[in-house]
């Protein structure tokens, strides 16, 4: 079943198990089911709770926050992550303070979710990945979809706990079938789960075994599954062995796997589709080298892609976003390079 | 669904009380802290009782003001001093399900809503034991049925959401939200008041208009009505020229019981002013202005109905009970 089916199972499950949650967004409501058709057939099912809303996206993550204050389960959808501007003072001063500004005597367990990313050629202003502006909020969780997180498990993590949550989901999720790893595979590669305490699980996957691989490559979302083909062809094609780590959350991030996997193969590349500087990749590479210093081979590469607007034609936003040739140009880089010390 | 909707709440917790987290009142200076002559005797008028609450917030206000002026307390305060028939008016017909979402300017309505003064004063003399330990301070207080932020306009959509979720829960509940003249200057008030009438929510916006908002005078912030701007959404607007509580708490009656009917949302506009400063000691305004304006303040206005003497006892009471409250508070860690 396709990322969008199953993301539409999950809040369909969600809806029917818990009387506390509540949809909003723009265009959600039958017939139309969203403009990604994730929403579709939620409000025939569920009218009270499942609510299409004006083009107020403000309003929307403000009542969210209300319904959250008096004990409900909101999940909201931002139509376009770009539209994430427009959510930003409800989310840093409000949703994400209530709990900890009231001294815990009230929770605010919002989960905002944002379609997100290019590829697509919507042009600048309906293809961006701008949730590095919101990593490192206190108290928010940012958590990103991807084909081997199964979005059952990671909603039910959502719904166990009290922190609000920012869910990206990469719009060329959508039309691909889940990957979740199952017997230790994932396609052709090996696949293992690993997790700090109380933390979702970041998906290992590699060719061969950790030991084995020369670097270690981090990435999330469409990027991640970009990263696995530039994984498996370069084992298959080079016997080049890497390790992609696939994590659910961005922030606060996990580190224990990636200090597992990094402290082994001593070479990290990160890989991310938002505008490069300041942000996931640079703050990844920032604490592993504080923290691997010495188990480091070489400088973390960071891939993200080109800091300007994200043209519309296809030959101009190719060369803007990440894609699998600069990914796999640093992967290649990173496992060639040794600094001698 | 709205049947099973209270399962999960518990029974005694209120429409957005705390969901996790230690007793509010566990934490409080004085847990379950109520004082009759701040807040009311058994069978006083409600003359008296109402001029009680409002010296009570006055005195309150002033002796905060009194102890910044000590350096006993940090950051910054909104004293609301010339507003408090508001408040109290406002707070005369809520019930403990009901909720009050405040702002910046939010002790009165704080302390109308609750009594609870060491709470509060211990909360921006920054405490442990304050509401909200101190995290919060002058701004941003939480109790069960109240809570305020300091970000204009922000609090409008919460407080709609606390209102959706009192018509999921089939409720009567009501939901309450104070703002300002400088309010009417933020855009998602506008979405908020759209989705509301949409809805028809169980939201009362109360929009105390004091004429400034900071350092600018509502001539130079606001184009058009006032009024016009909740009408144009189809919000019925009660529009009261007043500082008498007994007026205000007359229009307020009828606005809490139309939105608790289900009439969907309402707006109490209330022009008012106020007669301290904006926060601390920063007021350019003219001095002539604010002095004819005291002649107007709900104390003396309200005042009227009462004796000398009945004034002077519950003077007198309120000025002591607030001193101990300082006593006390002062006293804490």
């Amino acid at each position: 079943m396709i990322f969008a089916k199953e993301l539409n199972e999950t809040l369909r499950a969600c809806l029917s198990a818990d009387p506390r949650v509540v949809v909003l967004g723009e265009d959600i409501a039958d017939p139309y089911g969203g403009a990604f058709k994730v929403t579709r057939g939620l409000s025939t099912a569920f009218p009270d709770r499942v609510r299409t809303t004006p083009i107020s996206e403000g309003a929307i993550a403000g009542i969210s926050a209300g319904l959250a204050l008096a004990g409900y389960r909101p999940i909201a959808e931002i139509m376009f992550g770009d539209f994430l501007t427009l959510v930003f003072d409800q989310v840093v001063n409000h949703i994400a303070k209530y709990q900890a500004m009231y001294a815990d005597q009230a929770t605010c367990p919002v989960v905002v979710r944002a379609p997100s990313g290019g590829h697509r050629g919507y042009g600048p202003t309906h293809s961006q990945s701008l949730e590095k502006h919101f990593l490192g909020v206190p108290h928010l969780r940012v958590v990103a979809a991807s084909l081997v997180h199964d979005p059952r498990a990671v909603f039910a993590d959502f719904l166990a706990q009290d922190s609000p949550v920012l869910y990206v989901e990469h719009k060329l999720l959508y039309p691909q079938h889940l990957d979740v790893p199952d017997g230790g595979r994932s396609g052709d590669l090996l696949a293992t789960r690993d997790a700090g305490p109380g933390m979702l699980p970041t998906v290992c996957l590699s060719a061969v075994p950790r030991e084995d691989c020369v670097a270690t490559v981090l990435a999330y979302g469409y990027q991640a599954m970009l990263a696995a083909r530039v994984v498996e062809r370069l084992a298959v094609e080079e016997e080049i062995f890497v390790e992609l780590l696939v994590p659910a959350q961005l922030a606060p991030m996990d580190w224990a796997p990636v200090e597992r996997s990094v402290g082994v193969t001593g070479r990290l590349v990160t890989v991310e589709e938002g505008a490069g500087g300041w942000s996931w990749g640079t703050e990844v590479a920032a604490t592993v080298s504080r923290r691997l210093f010495r188990e480091l081979r070489s400088p973390v590469e960071v891939v993200a892609s080109e800091p300007t607007v994200i043209p519309s034609s296809k030959a101009r936003e190719s060369r803007v976003l990440v894609g699998e040739s600069q990914i796999e140009a640093a992967v290649r880089a990173a496992a060639a390079s040794t600094v001698v010390r | 669904m709205v049947s099973t909707a209270t399962s999960w709440r518990g029974p005694a917790a209120p429409a957005s009380g705390p969901a996790t987290g230690p007793d509010p009142t566990g934490s409080a200076p004085v847990p379950g802290f109520r004082d009759e002559r701040l807040t009311g005797r058994p069978g006083e008028s409600d003359e008296l009782r109402l001029y009680r609450r409002m010296r009570f917030i006055r005195r309150f206000e002033e002796t905060l003001l009194a102890l910044f002026e000590e350096g006993v307390l940090n950051g910054t305060t909104h004293a609301c001093i010339g507003q408090e028939a508001n408040a109290v008016a406002v707070m005369e017909h809520l019930i403990a399900e009901d909720h009050v979402f405040s702002n910046h300017r939010c002790h009165g309505h704080y302390l109308a809503r609750t009594g609870d003064a060491p709470g509060l004063l211990a909360e921006i003399m920054g405490k442990e034991s304050g509401v909200c330990r101190g995290v919060g301070g002058s701004q941003h207080i939480c109790a069960p049925g109240f809570k305020s932020n300091g970000v204009q306009g922000g609090i409008v959509p919460a407080a709609a959401g606390i209102a959706l979720a009192a018509q999921l829960d089939g409720a009567s509940r009501v939901s309450v939200v104070f703002i300002g003249d400088g309010t009417l200057g933020e855009g998602l008030l506008y979405e908020t008041l759209n989705v509301a009438a949409l809805w028809r929510l169980p939201l009362l916006v109360v929009c105390e208009d004091n004429r400034w908002a900071q350092s600018t005078p509502v001539a130079v912030n606001l184009a058009g009505s006032m009024a016009g701007r909740f009408t144009a959404f189809g919000i019925p607007v009660r529009e009261i020229d007043s500082t008498d509580v007994m007026e205000l708490r007359a229009a307020a009656g009828a606005e809490v019981e139309a939105v608790r009917g289900g009439a969907g949302p309402r707006v109490l506009l209330v022009h008012t002013y106020r007669l301290c400063h904006h926060s601390k000691s920063d007021d350019e305004r003219p001095a002539e202005e604010i002095a004819a304006r005291w002649p107007l303040e709900p104390l003396v206005v309200h005042g009227r109905r009462l004796t000398d003497a009945q004034r002077r006892t519950v003077d007198d009471e309120v000025d002591s009970a607030v001193a101990e409250v300082v006593a006390t508070v002062r006293a804490l860690p």
